[in-house]
């Protein structure tokens, strides 16, 4: 006889399992429990928007309430992966339009959204909550001006870093005076002026605006303003932090940031004027989080800042803040978290910024919390990435990069292998890893043996061999994402790990020694991959099977191939490749 | 490649065709593939690494360097490759920029018998023309640029060099593709030409002509405005016709121009036509949106009329 639960109990119960992981497995218990779970999931994560369509999420999943996309590959980020790939969130809004009525959240991230999908939103949800587009790109600020005027509980319109087409800045005012719900607004990637009285009329009536990050356009002049209607501000992106020579700016951009007494993050700081700096150093005690990365100032100034920082969790920061200030970050912030350190001149080394490995090194000594870190120097060496695995077991995202490839360690002119094979032996809780410098096929061996838990792996410039690519796919019990750039791996590690690759996300090859033969074979080994070759020569029908593919993407799907890829991108489908 | 320069000096322009040293193999293979330096290190390691592979997985066909991996074309190598033929190119030439130029000649016919060259000729022969009339020591120290390398947004791009110069916000934004083009138009004609706007003073007739793009600063304007009116401004003050030869003392500076607290302050007309106290936007926006400048007295601002000014960002 069993015994079961009645039904409301085992809402209840599952109401408090929110991991994506254990809901999947709740479901899996029963029959009854399956349908149980899914008429009360509320959260859907979809990390690749072609893995499922939205038809089969909405047939297993009636009743949600927030739901998050990602689109394009990680490298469209450096414009590795060509216009009009893909990525569109229009499908997926127009069937959540009918089928949600109540939804409440969307996140999409590097999808293409257009004017008409906002609009849609806009009019289609009564209770919608949180608009996140980050990294997006295709709309304009009609489509803000559309979300404006439509959401009337509107709490989070955040723009993180898209691609917005800037016909004006007069969407803010399609806030209604009755609009007062807004906790969060990141406008920072819009590139022209918003109208400031709008957005002082739409601060001035939002009690529960926490996060407020404004564009390059809004002046300093105008910040004290903004501080002063909004003093419980939380999270700030300053505008541009520069003014001319007036000298009550100073004073009453001071006295305003006096008055925030919440303030834990700071960000923005464009086109920075020393003069002003200290008008900030009251929150300073305070801050968790600060961006200085837009920020060209030099590293005794930077120093200064940070050493009246002893709470930051997460610095980001240009290289101008060289191994002094790294030093000094090392000393004053114990509780460091996540550190990424960017680099300000792309190519030459600048004589003038001294950041070598030793800033990193320090940092790793003196910040015993530091799990995530992304750095970009122009030297390394084996003996500095092995102290730094030493003294941080507790990484969990170890992002390097060495600006110029294959740059060998810069004492012993040796491959970096054993220093990447030394983090990944000691930081047993690695997730992320992005290799760059000389790299042989030894490192990858040591990569399958220790990096267990890593879930996300990205190569460029790397490797001798196939057998680089195979100790990767055939060791790395957790790989997820796997994205490799200008690489000598070929068919014969592909070929050899094909069941690999349906427990992966994607893998993206390009510029690598994959043949289109074995895209082929791959394909009809493996009927739940999407094997998808782009050719931006157009002429892959016309090549043989033996000639390279430029660009590679392959992910698992149950959704069959797509149906909306450019000419240039082909589905390698059972015996004949077709482009549908 | 030492050798080879010792001997320029000394001879005349037969010499020059063995500053290519014979292990570089400059002509392209019948199969297309590049005989890259590079490449042959690479098959090097293959083959001692060929005892190695066959220590692969059981049942896995063999592991050394695939035919397709052999000719696996590293366009990037190539590119690095031309470089550093370019580099030694670039010494020769500068060593014999003093001799004779016609050796370059004999070099180039050299050369042209294969296409890979014919490019690597063409970028050589600018850069004769371009090193002989300048410094370009700095194109040496930088490696050439990869699609998509180092991995970083777009917007994080120029930072350094955008924050000195004058660059309109919308394009050094994250590629925010502004449809104002008549705006952006007038903007690239600001940071390529002079950028001259009238400029009048109060009680002065004669009006002068400043160069916006000469400055970066609200202070270097204002010192310059000072140059520009205290002797126009003698001049006028002076009314007993005495001359202007010499009398030196009788010029006050000009201050306080962008503090208010001068006799003075400097004013300008933006671009739709309002009258804006000159300080309050970073400098780059405020040489985006200026039209024309003014120094008024400090006295007469409260007479502006209110109805004249309209509410802006």
């Amino acid at each position: 006889m069993v015994y079961s639960l009645p039904e409301e109990v085992l809402e209840h119960v599952f109401s408090f399992i929110v991991s994506d992981k254990d809901r999947n497995v709740v479901s899996l218990v029963c029959k009854s429990w399956y349908e149980m779970e899914r008429w009360c999931r509320r959260r859907i994560f979809v990390g690749n928007c072609y893995a499922v369509s939205p038809s089969i999420m909405i047939r297993r999943f009636p009743e949600v309430r927030c739901v998050e996309l990602k689109g394009k590959p990680h490298f469209a980020d450096f414009n590795l992966v060509p216009e009009g790939w893909g990525g569109y969130a229009c499908s997926w809004i127009e069937e959540m339009s009918k089928a949600y009525p109540w939804l409440e959240e969307i996140r999409l991230k590097r999808m293409v959204v257009t004017d008409e999908s906002l609009e849609l939103i806009s009019t289609s949800f009564k209770n919608f909550r949180v608009l996140v587009l980050s990294s997006c790109e295709g709309f304009s600020t009609d489509g803000l001006s559309a979300i404006a005027a439509n959401c009337r509980n509107l709490r989070v319109l955040d723009l993180q870093e898209s691609e917005v087409m800037d016909l004006s800045g007069h969407w803010l005012s399609h806030f209604p005076e009755t609009f007062t719900s807004i906790e969060s607004l990141n406008m920072s990637c819009l590139g022209s002026e918003v109208s400031f009285s709008a957005l002082e009329r739409l601060v001035a009536r939002s009690p529960n605006l926490k996060t407020l990050r404004l564009n390059r356009s809004v002046p300093l002049g105008k910040l004290s303003t903004l501080l002063h209607l909004a003093p419980q501000l939380v999270e700030l992106g300053t505008g541009a932090y520069s003014s001319g020579i007036r000298s009550d700016v100073y004073s009453s951009l001071s006295k305003a940031f006096l008055g925030c007494k919440e303030i834990k993050g700071l960000s923005g700081f464009w086109d920075v004027d020393l003069s002003y700096l200290p008008a900030f150093y009251s929150v300073c005690s305070r801050l968790t989080t600060l961006n200085l990365s837009y920020a060209t100032i030099k590293s005794p100034d930077i120093t200064k800042v940070i050493s009246q920082c002893p709470n930051l969790q997460r610095l980001w920061v240009l290289d101008h803040i060289e191994d002094s200030g790294l030093n000094a970050l090392a000393l004053s912030c114990k509780n460091l978290q996540e550190l990424r350190v960017f680099p300000s001149d792309m190519y030459a080394a600048d004589a003038n910024v001294t950041l070598t490995e030793q800033g990193l090194v320090s940092v790793s000594q003196g910040c015993t919390k530091l799990q995530s870190v992304l750095y970009f120097c122009h030297q390394m060496s084996n003996s500095a990435l092995i102290t730094i695995a030493k003294n941080r077991p507790n990484l969990t995202c170890f992002r390097l990069c060495i600006i110029e490839p294959r740059t060998p360690d810069y004492l012993t002119h040796e491959p970096l292998d054993i220093g990447f094979g030394a983090i990944v032996k000691h930081c047993k809780n690695l997730n992320r890893l992005s290799l760059s410098g000389l790299l042989t096929d030894r490192v990858f061996e040591y990569i399958g043996v220790h990096a267990k838990k890593l879930d996300m792996l990205s190569i460029a410039f790397a490797g001798d061999s196939d057998l680089g690519l195979h100790y990767v796919l055939s060791g790395c019990k957790s790989l997820k994402k796997l994205e490799i750039r200008d690489c000598p791996f070929g068919d014969t590690a592909l070929l050899a790990n094909v069941a690999k690759l349906a427990t992966m996300r994607s893998l993206w090859m390009s510029s690598c020694a994959v043949s289109i033969g074995a895209c082929k074979i791959l394909s009809q080994k493996m009927p739940m991959l999407n094997v998808e070759v782009i050719d931006e020569n157009g002429t892959l029908d016309s090549k043989l099977d033996s000639c390279l593919v430029e660009k590679l993407y392959v992910y698992r799907t149950v959704a069959g191939p797509r149906s909306d890829m450019p000419g240039y991108i082909w589905t390698m489908d059972r015996d004949s490749s077709s482009r549908i | 490649m030492d050798g080879g320069y010792s001997r320029i000096n000394e001879e005349t322009h037969p010499q020059l065709l063995d500053l290519i040293p014979n292990e570089r193999n400059w002509f392209v293979t019948r199969d297309g593939d590049h005989n890259i330096e590079g490449s042959k290190s690479h098959h090097g390691n293959g083959d001692e690494k060929k005892l190695e592979l066959r220590l692969g997985p059981p049942g896995v066909e063999d592991w050394s360097v695939s035919d397709a991996q052999r000719s696996y074309k590293s366009p990037q190598k190539a590119a690095q490759k031309r470089y550093q033929i370019f580099k030694d190119l670039y010494f020769a030439v500068h060593a014999c920029k003093q001799k004779q130029i016609s050796c370059v000649s004999h070099m180039f016919s050299h050369f042209c018998t294969n296409l890979d060259s014919i490019y690597l000729f063409f970028i050589f022969f600018l850069y004769v023309s371009v090193s002989c009339f300048g410094e370009t020591h700095q194109l040496l120290g930088a490696p050439a640029p990869v699609v998509g390398w180092p991995p970083i947004r777009s917007f994080r791009k120029n930072i350094a060099s955008s924050s000195s110069k004058q660059a309109p916000v919308s394009d050094s934004q994250n590629g925010v593709v502004s449809n104002n083009i008549v705006e952006k138009g007038k903007l690239v004609e600001n940071c390529q030409k002079g950028f001259f706007v009238k400029i009048n003073m109060n009680g002065v007739p004669i009006g002068r002509k400043v160069d916006l793009n000469a400055y970066d600063t609200y202070e270097k304007l204002s010192v310059a405005v000072d140059q520009l009116f205290r002797g126009l401004l003698a001049a006028q003050n002076d009314t007993s016709g005495c001359g202007n030869n010499g009398n030196y003392q009788d010029e006050k500076p000009i201050t306080g121009l962008l503090d208010g607290n001068g006799e003075y302050t400097l004013v300008y007309e933006d671009n739709e036509g309002d009258r804006m106290l000159v300080g309050d936007v970073p400098w780059h926006m405020f040489v985006s949106s200026v039209k024309r400048l003014r120094v008024i007295k400090t006295s007469e601002i409260s007479n502006i009329s209110r109805k004249d000014e309209k509410i802006k960002v």
